[in-house]
């Protein structure tokens, strides 16, 4: 043990002789084993983000979309087609075990005036069940309740960012007295703020009344009982998939789709949008894992040709230690440990510079970016094999070196 | 006297160059006895410095017998020989041959990392090897930092450290003034009257003269052998 201590210290000390040359020569290393450090935390944290937005919008969420409208062989996009209707959700909630909560949404976009302050937002016309679907808690107040829902009261339920347009700091939104279109309603619950969706959306612009408000009171429904989007949720994660066969057999049968013709509607799981996130970053990984490799193996081939071109220069050294007595393996272990030195130190250094970006990153995107201990583990392991597999040649010629020719190498 | 340090039965070495065989010693029968302090002198290309390699281990023999204390080491491996090198031979060279970035202490320490003892041993041994080569106060210099002649001494303790018995020095003094060459033969033969035998090769008749022995090569044939 003490003789390998020697034999590290030597290296450290021949590394320090040439400063500017065992860093250039490190570099690759460091990059290498930098970047796969910053890949794998920020990969792990960026991905965690999205997950958690995702199940933000309500674990085990399902949307039921209306159909796309067809004129002259012109498709509209989904939901052009008013096809789904307060009637189909509650369809769904008696008929379909696998599904826990269903909601229903009718939306637009209003002015919203209270006191002297307004502020434009997405009125949603919804029953109670809305935050149990979206998994939704409240800051203060109750949400709508089937009593609201009967009575078409004139009540509302704000989201966080439309509390902070519409009173000041400190001024009690509950019980505030707010105009939709001109007509008078009074908040009776704020939500909890949410954060942005998936695609950046602000889930907090947003204030709900009772569909039967909305419908009768803001926006008289061309078509009553038409609604935009049925909301639901699965009884577990593992329903999910049931939950949409049994809703899409279900809206078939009631909107007497002949079989094989093609649905009025559609259906879509939120953990599809989780699962393509997952994929995304699987091939995230695969192309930044590849950099990193090519990048350790240039690092690797910067450290073999060193190697040899200090095999060269310490030629007499190699002879006079040979003489002295060193056999084969110990002249082959005293090249393969310098060559691992200096790729161990640039892992070493690489992970401290991928740990610094990753912390810079993650504070600057607001990710967790956690620094994870197999990772640097993995990385200094990594490093010190690049050492043995590209030192190993240099070493062994140093090993192989004839003993006179190496006395007389001036 | 018991058996020979070194015995050499019809030692012969040859090596290609350009196509052809060149040979650099032809069929040497020489017997060096133990506590013998003696020269091998010659031109050169006369062979001195291949004969003094093979006695070293550091070359093979191309045909013949070597013995080293009377066991024959004609066909070692060359981890063996190494091994012999580390703990039975002890080596001096013209050009000192120290390493550059390690202190006059880690010089001498140098072949005990090959032999095995603990930290503490071989810091104490290489003190010692100092000590008896007058080098002690020096042991932290760096060989850049030292004489010429305080570098050969330091080699001498290396030479000394793994208590061999047999010295070979290569031209000791070549590279040093007269003065300073004197001091180390000096020392040399001090070694000697402890009972170590030394060998050395040398073209400087003076230093062949404060010999006890001296032989004489030519064309790798030996040429004369005289005992003072």
């Amino acid at each position: 043990m003490d003789i390998l201590g020697t034999v590290v210290r030597l290296a450290l000390r021949g590394l320090m002789a040439y400063k500017a040359r065992s860093l250039l020569t490190m570099l690759g290393i460091i990059i290498g084993i930098g970047a796969v450090i910053v890949m794998i935390s920020v990969g792990r944290g960026a991905n965690a983000s999205i997950q958690k937005q995702i199940s933000d919008l309500g674990a085990n969420m399902l949307m039921v979309y209306s159909g796309s409208t067809k004129k002259g062989g012109v498709k509209g996009g989904y939901g052009s087609k008013p096809t789904l209707r307060a009637g189909d959700a509650q369809a769904i909630a008696r008929e379909c075990p696998a599904v826990a909560e269903v909601t229903h949404i009718t939306l637009r976009s209003s002015q919203v005036v209270a006191g002297e302050k307004n502020w434009n937002t997405t009125v949603y016309g919804t029953t109670s069940s809305y935050p149990l679907v979206r998994d939704w808690p409240m800051e203060q107040g109750e949400f709508l309740t089937s009593q609201h829902l009967r009575s078409a009261s004139n009540v509302a339920v704000l989201g966080a960012t439309v509390v902070k347009n519409l009173f000041a700091p400190g001024e009690a939104a509950l019980g505030g007295k707010i105009r939709i279109n001109n007509v008078p309603f009074t908040v009776i619950g704020v939500l909890a703020s949410k954060g942005s969706d998936p695609h950046g959306r602000d889930q907090d612009d947003a204030l709900f009344v009772p569909y039967t408000t909305f419908s009768r009171k803001l926006h008289g429904r061309r078509l009553p009982g038409v609604v935009n989007v049925i909301a639901l949720s699965a009884r577990s994660k593992r329903l999910v998939p049931e939950a949409k066969r049994e809703v899409e057999e279900l809206l078939r049968q009631k909107h007497r789709i002949a079989p094989g013709a093609e649905d009025d509607f559609s259906v879509r799981a939120l953990d599809e949008y989780a699962q393509m996130a997952d994929k995304t970053m699987d091939i995230m990984t695969i192309l930044l894992t590849s950099v990193a490799a090519i990048s350790l193996v240039v690092g690797g081939i910067g450290i073999m040709n060193i190697m040899l071109v200090s095999v060269t220069e310490r030629t007499r050294e190699i002879g006079i230690r040979m003489a002295v007595g060193a056999r084969e393996r110990d002249v082959l272990i005293q090249f393969l440990t310098e060559a691992m030195t200096m790729s161990v130190l640039g892992g070493v250094l690489g992970t401290l510079l991928g740990v610094g970006v990753a912390k810079a990153v993650g504070w600057a995107t607001g990710w967790m970016s956690p620094i994870d201990v197999d990772a640097i583990l993995l990385a200094t392991l990594f490093s010190a094999g690049v050492g043995v597999f590209f030192g190993y040649y240099p070493a062994r010629q140093a090993s192989r070196m004839d003993l006179i020719e190496a006395l007389r190498y001036e | 006297m018991d058996a020979p340090v070194i015995r050499f039965a019809g030692v012969s070495r040859t090596y290609p160059m350009e196509g052809e065989l060149v040979e650099a010693l032809r069929s040497i029968d020489l017997e060096i006895m133990q506590g013998e302090l003696m020269a091998i002198m010659g031109p050169s290309g006369s062979g001195k410095s291949t004969m003094m390699h093979i006695a070293g281990l550091l070359d093979t023999l191309s045909r013949g017998r070597y013995e080293l204390e009377g066991e024959d080491v004609s066909s070692l491996t060359k981890n063996q020989r190494a091994d012999i090198r580390n703990r039975r031979i002890g080596f001096i060279f013209q050009s000192f041959n120290l390493l550059a970035r390690c202190s006059a202490l880690e010089n001498v320490e140098l072949p005990m990392l090959y032999h095995r003892p603990g930290v503490a041993e071989r810091r104490e041994r290489a003190l010692a090897a100092l000590e008896a080569v007058g080098m002690a106060d020096r042991a932290q210099h760096l060989p850049r930092q030292l004489s010429g002649g305080q570098q050969q001494r330091v080699a001498v303790a290396r030479a000394l450290v793994n208590r061999p018995a047999l010295i070979l020095a290569d031209e000791p003094t070549g590279n040093l003034d007269t003065r300073t060459g004197r001091e180390i033969i000096r020392l040399l033969s001090s070694l000697h009257e402890q009972g170590i035998t030394v060998v050395l090769v040398t073209h400087d008749p003076e230093v062949g003269r404060a010999m006890r022995r001296r032989v004489f090569l030519r064309d790798g044939l030996l040429e004369r052998d005289e005992a003072a």
